[in-house]
C-alpha cells in the first residue's frame, strides 16, 4: 500500500495512471489462510499450476534443480508469497499432487 | 491448418500484474492474464465497469500493462469504436505514423454486454469497426452483489432470482450472445474457457489477426456468485465442457470448428452439483437443463456437419 496518497496538485491531468502494472505495490498475501508449498522433488515441471494461478503468484524461473533421485531440471516453479491469496487452484490441479496447502501461521 | 498450441506455447512474460483485488480463485483473473499475453503490446483496452474493472484499477494503481481506458457500464463498445476511429484520424492527420499498428480491444462483463451494453455492441458490430470485443461471462452482475442478468442460466439462484415458496431461481433461458453477434455477419466469433488456455491463447491471437469486428465469449467461474470453494474454479470450468454445458468453438467466415471435441458427455448433473447456486434444483429441473444442453449439442453438431460432441455416457 502506498504510504501517502498524492495531493490533487501532484496528480497528472485527467488523473491518469502512468505506471503500468503498479498494483504490484499492493501485496495481497494477507488474504491467505492456507499456504501452497511445492515439493520440488515431486514436481514434474508441467507448467499447469503456473498457467492457472489467477494472481499470478507462481513464478517460472530459470533456476536449475537436482532432485533426490539425481534428475536435473532447468526450470523451477516457485510461489510468490507476496501475492498468493491461497485459493488452492494450483494444489487442486497439480497432476502429481506436488503442492500441499498448509495452514498459514503468523 | 496450423499446429495446435500446447501449454508450452504460452508466453512466460506477464502482462497483467498481481496485487489486484479479484477474489481468491477468480476465473476472470485467469482469463485476463492469458488474454493480455496474446495481445500486441500497443493494443488499447477499453473496459466496461464490472468486477474486472473495479478490482484492477484501484487508484492510483493499475494491474494493466497495456494502454487502458475505463468506460461506463453500458458503452465499452461505443468507447472502443471512438478510439478505433480516432486512430484512423490521427493517421490521416499525420499525428500517428501510417504504418503503426494500434489495435483496440473492448472488455465487458455479461451484464455490460448481454443487457445494458447490447445497443453499443450492436452498433460496433454493424459499423464494422476493427475491434475485438471480449465478454467475460460470470452469469450475473457480480460486482454489485449477484443480481441476475440476461446471461444467468435457467435454474440459477441469484439475489434477484431467489429460492423460496414462489420462486426457484432463474426461470428464463440464457441469451445466445454468439447468435446475436452472428446476426451482424461478423468475420469471427469464438467461445473460450479458462481451463483450456492454449485454445484461449490461439483464439485471441487469431481474432487479432483478422480485420473487422470480432466477439469472444469467455466462460468465467465466480467463487462467491456461484457458491463454491475457490480451489474448484478450473474443475468447474472443465466440467462445463465435459458435460456440454459449455462448448469451445469458433466460427470463422461462417465455418464452425469445435476446438474441444467431447466424444462422451457427462450428465449435466455433474456440473450443477459442484455449485451452491444450483443446490435447490429438483430432478425435474435438472432434466429440463439436460434437455436444453442436448438441444444445443445437436445444434452445434448440425453446424459442424458431424458428431463432435457425443451422447451422454450411461
Ligand atoms: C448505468 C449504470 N448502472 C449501474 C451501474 C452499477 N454497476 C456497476 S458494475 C455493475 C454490474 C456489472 O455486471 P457485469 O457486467 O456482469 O460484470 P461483473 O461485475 O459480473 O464482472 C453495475 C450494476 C453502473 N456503473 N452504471
Ligand atoms: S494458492 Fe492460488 S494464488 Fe496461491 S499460488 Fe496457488 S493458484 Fe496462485
Ligand atoms: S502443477 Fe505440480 S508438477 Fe506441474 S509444475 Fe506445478 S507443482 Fe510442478
Ligand atoms: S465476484 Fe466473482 S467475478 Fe468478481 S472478482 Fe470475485 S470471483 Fe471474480
Ligand atoms: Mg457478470
Amino acid at each position: 500500500m502506498s504510504s501517502r496518497l498524492p495531493s490533487w496538485k501532484e496528480l497528472p491531468i485527467g488523473a491518469v495512471i502512468l505506471e503500468p502494472g503498479s498494483s504490484r505495490r499492493y501485496k495481497t498475501h494477507e488474504w491467505r489462510t492456507l499456504r501452497p508449498v511445492i515439493n520440488q522433488d515431486k514436481c514434474i515441471r508441467c507448467r499447469i499450476c503456473w498457467s492457472y494461478c489467477p494472481e499470478p503468484a507462481i513464478l517460472e524461473v530459470d533456476k536449475p534443480y537436482v532432485t533426490s533421485t539425481n534428475r536435473r531440471y532447468e526450470i523451477t516453479y516457485m510461489v510468490d508469497y507476496d501475492y498468493c491469496k491461497g485459493c488452492g487452484i494450483c494444489a487442486q490441479e497439480c497432476p502429481v499432487k506436488a503442492i500441499e496447502m498448509v495452514p498459514e501461521v503468523r | 491448418m496450423s499446429r495446435a498450441l500446447t501449454i508450452r506455447d504460452l508466453p512466460r512474460e506477464e502482462r497483467f500484474a498481481p496485487g489486484h483485488r479479484m477474489c481468491q480463485g477468480c476465473g476472470a483473473a485467469i482469463l485476463m492474464r492469458h488474454i493480455t499475453k496474446a495481445l500486441p503490446k500497443d493494443t488499447i483496452i477499453v473496459q466496461a465497469t464490472g468486477c474486472v474493472e473495479v478490482t484492477t484499477t484501484l487508484y492510483p494503481e493499475t494491474s494493466w500493462m497495456n494502454p487502458w481506458l475505463h468506460i461506463a457500464f453500458e458503452n465499452a463498445a461505443a468507447g472502443a469504436s471512438g478510439v478505433e476511429a480516432a486512430i484512423k484520424v490521427l493517421k490521416k492527420k499525420g499525428q500517428l505514423p501510417p504504418g503503426k499498428e494500434v489495435r483496440v480491444v473492448a472488455i465487458g462483463g455479461d451484464g455490460g454486454t448481454f443487457d445494458i451494453g447490447i445497443q453499443a455492441l450492436s452498433g460496433m458490430l454493424e459499423r464494422g469497426h476493427d475491434i475485438l470485443y471480449i465478454v467475460y461471462d460470470n452469469e450475473a452482475y457480480m460486482n454489485t452483489g449477484i443480481q441476475r442478468s440476461g446471461a444467468t442460466p435457467f435454474g440459477a439462484w441469484t439475489t434477484t432470482t431467489p429460492v423460496g415458496k414462489v420462486w426457484h431461481g432463474e426461470w428464463r433461458r440464457k441469451k445466445d450472445i454468439i447468435g446475436i453477434a452472428l446476426a451482424h455477419r461478423v468475420p469471427y466469433v469464438a467461445t473460450v474457457n479458462p481451463a483450456y488456455l492454449p485454445d484461449l491463447y490461439a483464439k485471441v491471437s487469431k481474432a487479432m489477426s483478422i480485420k473487422g469486428p470480432k466477439l469472444i465469449h469467455a466462460f468465467s467461474p465466480c467463487v462467491p456468485g456461484w457458491r463454491y470453494e475457490p480451489a474448484l474454479t478450473i474443475t468447474i470450468a472443465k466440467m462445463a465442457v465435459q458435460t456440454g454445458m459449455w462448448i469451445n468453438y469458433e466460427i470463422e467466415n461462417g465455418v464452425l470448428n469445435v476446438t474441444t471435441p467431447v466424444p462422451k458427455r457427462k450428465p449435466v448433473r455433474e456440473y450443477l452439483k459442484l455449485q451452491g447456486r444450483f443446490r435447490h434444483l429438483t430432478d425435474e429441473e435438472i432434466n429440463t437443463i439436460q434437455k436444453f444442453v442436448d438441444e444445443q449439442v445437436a445444434y452445434i453438431n448440425k453446424l459442424a456437419g458431424k458428431e463432435v460432441i457425443g451422447p451422454v455416457e450411461a
